[in-house]
């Protein structure tokens, strides 16, 4: 898997718009390795090609981790940041700051702004969901669709009070990695790597609380302090994936099914090979949003995973109703 | 065996938002003690057990277990102390066996740490005192009851404590299971192991416990050695029904009969 992964990343510098031979990629890799002059190619590659496809990987990473943490935490088969609504309070946040124009003097606003934002419309959807009786799938699915559908307005209404470009609502609603490179990797990974780290400590934790809250504090889980880590952690991998992306659904929610169909439910394996899986798929959406329409336009990536992940997500619906 | 109170409870007061189940209970276990509790339905049996073993929240009134205050340890250093089996299981469906009562030895490993060997085979022996050894490479969701049931059982015994707390677990056992069970639990009582056990079948309970607790409206109503109390009297009255008590016909231990209402 980790081999797939690493081909991955390597296949998917042969798409772009501009025409490359392997020779041209491959002596481009080679130069930055070596230190050499800058050629059109290697400056394609290297700053355009590589830090779009790391990051498109990163992306998807940390989408399936925390959408497999949140489906063990709340066990809930249909749950992910998508539907939840806590990718759409992380864009919504780091929407209002870029109209406001707020800075943070020293820090990286945006990310920070986009924890908050999904952090608020996390609290949110569990409030919600428990004012409706607790968390079963139905409410906590119609409470993320309530959250996101509301915050989703807001990012709308924000960009057009703000006067700017339909393509840049478009950006935020459903994600793209249109011009966006090695910045954006490094804008993302002091929230992935923290909280991928805080996810992987918890996962024995994670695959006690199957057993229900009770059961977990009988054979010694702290189960409170456990919960607030997980949910901090994966808000953190969701917060890392908005604030470079916007709002990129389904894949925190076929990834890990994939995986646990594959593998089994134990965490520290579903979690590593979520993050490997949902790395691949998004980078090869990615690719193919940017290669399958003419002349160099580019569709959304997050078209490219609802026009998948929707179907999927009817089948688990559908599945979960007969068991 | 050493002396001493396994279990001290004073002044308990427990319940649920606002409800208060358990009122002012005062109970003391030794160590090597094989206990029942008994009583009607909505006595508050599940609720003491719930409060010893540290799941309930608002309790007034001090528990301690093996001299140590349960409020002031941890969910591990507690779950050091005593294990439990519930009256019911979550749905576990993928889960597999081995993984399951693995799980009963997380008090004992390191944060972030793995489950060593000794680990596995203390998981490998619980699985063959409770017969469910050839399951451990089965999905949880694909036992049946009984089955389900030993494997909980095996967890709890891999935790290996001096406290074992049971909820009704024979409730969904077939009547050689169920003996099966309680000469597990006897065995193992021999070796040290205290016990304290919530129980609907009486003569069950009278059959291998020497020490019964009678909880009505959330108070002791009796307590004693089984011989003791468990009269036509004491059961009348706590069950609001008549109920004769006899000698087993082999073993001699009093055996409770229902009588149809005059």
């Amino acid at each position: 898997m980790a081999a797939a992964a690493l081909l991955s990343i390597y296949v998917a510098l042969f798409f772009g718009s501009y025409p490359l031979t392997a020779g041209a990629i491959h002596e481009a890799l080679a130069s930055w390795f070596h230190g050499g002059a800058d050629t059109q190619a290697m400056v394609i590659v290297r700053d355009i090609r590589l830090g779009r496809v790391l990051l498109s990987f990163l992306t998807g990473s940390a989408l399936a981790v925390s959408g497999a943490v949140f489906q063990g935490l709340l066990r809930n088969p249909l749950a992910d940041p998508f539907t939840l609504g806590i990718s759409s309070g992380a864009a919504c946040a780091a929407a209002l700051a870029l109209a406001l124009g707020w800075t943070l003097p020293g820090l990286s606003t945006l990310p920070l702004v986009a924890l908050t934002g999904a952090f608020a419309a996390m609290f949110m959807v569990l409030a919600l969901s428990r004012l409706a009786g607790g968390f079963s799938r139905e409410n906590l699915v119609l409470a993320g669709i309530v959250v996101s559908t509301f915050l989703g307005a807001i990012i709308a209404l924000i960009k057009s009070l703000n006067e700017e470009s339909v393509s840049a609502i478009v950006f935020w609603i459903l994600g793209s990695f249109q011009g966006r490179g090695f910045e954006h990797v490094q804008l993302m990974l002091p929230y992935l790597v923290p909280g991928m780290a805080l996810v992987l400590g918890f996962a024995r934790e994670l695959d006690i609380l199957a057993l229900g809250a009770e059961q977990a504090v009988q054979v010694g889980v702290a189960v409170a302090r456990v919960r607030i880590a997980l949910l901090i952690g994966a808000g953190m991998l969701t917060a890392a994936a908005v604030c470079v992306s916007g709002i990129i659904g389904f894949v925190g929610l076929v990834v890990p099914h994939l995986v646990r169909m594959l593998m089994g439910p134990e965490s520290r394996p579903m979690l590593l090979f979520s993050a490997l899986g949902g790395g691949v798929l998004l980078l090869w959406s990615d690719v193919m949003a940017r290669t399958i329409l003419h002349h160099g336009a580019e569709l959304p990536v997050g078209v490219v995973t609802a026009l998948f992940g929707a179907p999927f997500f009817c089948l688990i619906m559908a599945r979960g109703r007969r068991t | 065996m050493t002396m001493g109170k396994m279990v001290h409870v004073e002044g308990l007061c427990a319940g649920y938002d606002g409800q208060q189940v358990l009122h002012d209970l005062t109970l003391n276990v030794s160590r090597g003690e094989f206990m029942a509790i008994l009583g009607p339905n909505g006595s508050g049996k599940t609720t003491l057990l719930r409060a010893l073993s540290g799941v309930l929240s608002s309790v007034k009134g001090s528990i301690h277990i093996a001299d140590q205050d349960t409020c002031r340890l941890s969910a591990r250093g507690r779950a050091r102390l005593c294990a439990t089996v519930a009256q019911k299981n979550p749905d576990l469906s993928a889960l597999q066996v081995l993984s399951l009562v693995l799980m009963g030895r997380y008090p004992h490993i390191a944060f972030l740490g793995g489950y060593s060997d000794a680990d596995h085979d203390c998981a490998r022996r619980a699985m063959q005192e409770t017969s469910s050894l050839h399951l451990r490479s089965r999905h949880a969701g694909t036992l049946s009851g009984g089955e389900l049931q030993r494997v909980i059982m095996a967890k709890a015994l891999a935790q290996d404590t001096e406290l074992l707390l049971l909820d009704e677990a024979a409730s969904n056992l077939d009547v050689a299971r169920t003996v099966d069970l309680y000469e597990l639990l006897r065995a193992r009582n021999l070796n040290g192991l205290t016990i304290l056990t919530v129980a609907h079948d009486l003569n069950l309970a009278a059959l291998y416990c020497r020490r019964l607790v009678f909880l009505k409206g959330g108070r002791i109503v009796a307590d004693g050695p089984t011989q003791e109390i468990f009269t036509s009297h004491l059961l009348s009255d706590i069950y609001e029904t008549p109920i004769a008590v006899v000698p087993h016909p082999i073993t001699g231990a009093p055996q409770a009969h229902l009588l149809p209402r005059a």
